[in-house]
């Protein structure tokens, strides 16, 4: 087996085994970046030397017995609105184009520290603005499947990356299904923790109540290990949660007998597509004969989580993003005729059209006169939302649906549109607003070969519970084939 | 006949907190380092910071809430004020508007007329300072400090309670003795610790309802402040006797010309759009929590007063000016437990202390002396070493740069002349020098010996000690 070919856990047994080092690993990555990434454009930065430094220094460690943990020697890929320190961050846009960080995000030292090597930082859409990765102010990146389509966002780079070959992991970042719904798109797992399970120190904020760094792999038990090295407690985030239980690899079994499953009828109604209807509830079955107890039910409340939602994030993000002024660090206008001036010809020129129209959106909603119609109205249906998982999660001890309503789309198609775009994340949006875990992972194709993906939703910290069912169910599925067969 | 008119001031006091670092990050919150040498990425604002709040602020918060008779919210919230600005690193200030932590106090002050007056206290909220931004004269550029970035302040609005300057300089003095006790803060005006903004409005009197009204910045002392008021007062009654009207504005006051001038009125307002900031959980204030905080709280000024009674033995006049600063009555305390002479250490500093103070228009907060140097000068007169004009020249030394003064009075060669011969001697030439004094003592004049121990004392250069010219004279005589 080529060593590209592997998993992480795979990559990182046969380095401990001495049949190939973190430098060989690191080296065979950047060739497949050096040849692929022109076609894909996974990422906005490669940082080829300082992979190849890190990986000696790791297999030096795992030499020397220093580093004996799981993923030790793996090169990975970060999303570019994850600060890593002396290394470009973007957040693929154009007003952080030279913004080099002089810290590294909190899950990005834990992955460090954990023996991973960082391959690059990958692209987005503006920060994390949109649902296809189009938004980015450094080109489109391509669905590795159908390079005609989108790889879904925000966190597009790093789910294509995973499926291109271009790296072994990656971390993304989900705000209202930025990691599960590019991961769907892509043939990916991937994975959003209980809001505070992961550390946003050195995330780039977008929705900030919202946010919640995780995993984009190549399988379920890859997405455990790395929960399990970034998922920490952290001083310096006032929302990090001190848990106990973050040893999520404990859960990779193959067993779901007595798992009560429910199925939201609302997640199956119009706009649905056909195909991913199909493949959805033909996953709910292969469980319920491994012994699931598998149940459909009204969720409610599902059609108010996208103006909740666009209303919250857009309120805080207009806040959050009032630091790139021009004034500190990141773009300036070149010409301007005083300090307003200077803000507004920096800010109108450095971001793009979505951020644009979210800050718009955001401050109108938090203008005197529309604060209490708008976003306390959105906080109040963000409490009921939560308080409807509450009642399902008496019930089940997981929610099963799709991720979207379709698979990916052909370039250029949503961003026509944007309230489309907007309502194409309302299987993904409701986990954000109650702050619960929920998995991603590929449950067949449709019938243009495009990867459809698989939602399960859990109540807050019961990561576990998710990987031992997605565990399950992708042993019951199978091998699921590679985008990319040829180096291209 | 002349409509006769009210003042109605309430107040908004800005405190920095005398917390070792910032609100929301570790940075050190000393004064007057190098510029940008105490900073971080949380206090500039970084991409990816995140603040996380000094436990100290809201203890220090609480505290002067509990010291002003607020009721302490259980359940509190930062939110977030939005405005561009270059000193606003993140161009949103973290402050609090929906649910502070202290709310409904007052305190009470004493009125012109001998009376007491209770100054209600709205509310009192944290918040983080602002940056400093060096605007450079000569260039096309504004610098900007961040060292100030985070720093704690909690800002106390009064209630529109107070009618004169009187008042409001007898609610600061009150507001910064109770939270100099406490240790919140040194609240110096001048080096911008303590800030008061003005809120000011005129009415006839026997009206009920409130005038319009203007908000006053820049006042950086009591006496800025009392001719602010005076000179407000008198602009808004110009306005309304003359027919015109008084606009809401925020105006800035500019003391060395005594006038003040409109900054921005009510319709260039922003709006700040508010809403609670998302990376803060909300304060949840326990009864454990509470506890503790009241069971530190400090002896104030009415337990210092009883105490100074009972302990030192001094007069009332004295307690009362003592007690009047925590810094002072810090010095005292210092000093007696010290040199074990309470009263000693009460009359140098009601004494030349004071006298210094007047003269040059120096703050109790700004004394230079230690209590250490202080004891040292009294042990020093007690012993006979120095007399108490020569005591008197070494305390001025002190007052000006603390100087030690054991090592004053030997560099100085001040020390009395404890040689018995070498004063016999000069004795000696005294008397023969000065027969008619001699004559008029041995006569029955007792004061001509004042003139004979000045004499004497001149000779000897001031180093000898009065008494023993005295007792040295009247033996020879």
């Amino acid at each position: 087996m080529k060593i590209t070919d592997m998993t992480a856990l795979q990559l990182a047994e046969a380095i401990r085994a001495g049949q190939t080092t973190a430098v060989e690993a690191a080296e065979a990555m950047l060739a497949n970046i050096e040849a692929r990434d022109k076609r894909y454009n996974c990422y906005v930065t490669v940082d080829a030397e300082g992979a190849l430094a890190q990986a000696r220094d790791v297999q030096a460690k795992i030499e020397a017995g220093e580093l004996t943990g799981a993923l030790a020697g793996v090169p990975v890929a970060i999303k570019d609105n994850m600060c890593t320190e002396g290394l470009l961050t973007t957040c693929s846009s154009r007003i952080l184009y030279n913004f080099v960080p002089p810290y590294t995000a909190e899950a990005v030292l834990n992955l460090k520290k954990a023996g991973a090597v960082i391959l690059g930082k990958t692209n987005m859409d503006e920060f994390a603005m949109g649902s296809t990765t189009e938004t980015s102010a450094y080109g489109v990146t391509r669905n590795p499947w159908d390079t005609e389509r989108v790889p879904g966002g925000s966190s597009g780079g790093s789910a294509a990356a995973v499926a291109a070959g271009e790296c072994f992991c990656a971390l993304g970042s989900d705000t209202g299904g930025s990691i599960r719904q590019p991961a769907a798109y892509c043939g990916t797992v991937g994975m959003k923790p209980t809001y505070g399970t992961v550390s946003r120190y050195g995330l780039i904020a977008y929705g900030s109540s919202l946010d919640q760094i995780g995993p984009l792999t190549r399988d379920v038990a890859d997405c455990a290990a790395v929960l399990t090295a970034i998922a920490s407690h952290d001083e310096k985030d006032s929302t990090s949660i001190a848990r106990e239980d973050t040893d999520f690899t404990s859960a990779l079994l193959d067993d779901v007998k007595g798992m009560r499953i429910g199925v939201p009828n609302d997640y199956f109604g119009d706009g649905l597509d056909g195909g991913v209807k199909e493949a959805v509830l033909a996953a709910a079955k292969a469980l319920e004969e491994k012994g699931a107890v598998v149940e459909h039910f009204d969720l409610s409340l599902v059609e108010y989580a996208i103006p909740a939602y666009y209303t919250i994030a857009a309120a805080e993000a207009s806040s959050n993003l009032e630091r790139f002024d021009g004034i500190k660090y990141g773009y300036r206008a070149k010409e301007y005729a005083g300090l307003h001036n200077m803000y507004k010809k920096s800010r109108s020129e450095g971001f793009g059209e979505e951020v644009k129209r979210r800050i718009m959106l955001g401050s109108f909603v938090l203008s005197s006169g529309y604060y209490d119609a708008y976003y306390l109205k959105a906080l109040r249906v963000k409490a009921l939302i939560k308080k409807a998982f509450d009642d399902a999660f008496g019930k089940y001890d997981v929610i099963l649906g799709p991720v979207a309503p379709t698979t990916a789309p052909r370039l250029g198609e949503s961003l026509a549109d944007p309230i489309k775009m907007y309502l194409g994340d309302i299987y993904t949006i409701a986990v954000n607003l109650a702050g619960l875990p929920a998995i991603s992972l590929p449950c067949g194709r449709d019938e243009n070969g495009l990867p459809i993906g698989l939602q399960l939703i859990g109540d807050c910290f019961q990561e576990k519970k998710l990987i031992r069912t997605a565990y399950t169910y992708e042993k019951i599925r199978g091998a699921f084939p590679a985008a990319v067969k040829e180096v291209g | 006949m002349a409509r006769e008119y009210e003042t109605v001031i309430g107040l908004e006091v800005h405190v920095e907190l005398a917390t070792k670092t910032k609100i929301f990050c570790g940075c050190s919150t000393a004064f007057g380092a190098e510029p940008n040498t105490q900073i971080c990425p949380v206090c500039t604002g970084m991409p990816g910071s995140l603040p996380v709040l000094n436990r100290q602020v809201l203890e220090y918060a609480i505290a002067v809430g509990l010291a002003t008779d607020c009721e302490i919210a259980r359940y509190a919230k930062f939110d977030r004020k939005n405005y561009f600005y270059p000193d606003n690193p993140q161009n949103y200030q973290i402050s609090q508007l929906y649910l502070p932590i202290c709310r409904n106090g007052g305190v009470e002050i004493q009125t012109a007329d001998g009376g007491v007056k209770k100054v209600g206290i709205h509310e009192i909220h944290m918040e983080e300072d602002a940056g400093k931004l060096i605007h450079d004269e000569w260039g096309d550029c504004s610098l900007v400090d961040y060292n100030r970035s985070g720093v704690p302040l909690i800002e106390i609005v009064s209630e529109p309670d107070m009618r004169s300057a009187e008042e409001v300089i007898a609610y600061l003095e009150k507001l910064r003795l109770i939270i100099q006790y406490l240790g919140a803060s040194d609240c110096k005006l001048q080096e911008g610790s303590m800030r008061a903004d003005v809120n000011l409005s005129v009415r006839e009197i026997g009206t009920r309802e409130f005038g319009t009204r203007t908000e006053m910045k820049n006042l950086n002392s009591f006496k800025a402040i009392s001719r602010a008021i005076e000179g407000e007062t008198e602009r808004q009654i110009d306005l309304l006797e003359s027919g015109e009207k008084v606009i809401q504005e925020t105006r800035r006051w500019d003391d060395a010309k005594g006038e003040s001038y409109a900054m921005r009125s009510k319709e260039d307002a922003q709006d700040y759009r508010y809403f609670p900031d998302p990376d803060l959980v909300p304060i949840a204030v326990s009864d454990e929590m509470l506890e503790e905080i009241r069971a530190k709280q400090p002896e104030f000024r009415t337990e210092k007063r009883k105490r100074y009674r009972e302990e030192f033995g001094i007069p009332d006049y004295d307690i009362e000016i003592i007690t009047a600063s925590k810094y002072m009555a810090d010095l005292f305390e210092a000093a007696a437990a010290i040199c074990g002479q309470p009263k000693k250490v009460s009359n140098w500093l009601m004494g030349e202390t004071l006298r210094l103070m007047k003269e040059r228009e120096v703050e109790a907060e700004d004394l230079r002396f230690s209590p250490e140097n202080l004891a040292k000068l009294i042990t020093l007169t007690d012993a006979g070493t120095i007399n108490s004009s020569v005591a008197k020249e070494v305390f001025e030394a002190m007052f000006e740069e603390n100087a030690d003064p054991e090592k004053y009075v030997e560099e100085k060669g001040l020390k009395n002349v404890n040689d018995e011969g070498a004063l016999r001697k000069t004795v000696e030439e005294v008397i023969a020098a000065n027969p008619q004094s001699v004559a008029d003592y041995r006569g029955g004049k007792e004061k001509a010996i004042g003139f004979l121990v000045g004499q004497t004392m001149k000779a000897m250069k001031g180093k000898a000690d009065p008494a023993a010219v005295n007792r040295m004279l009247k033996e020879l005589l």
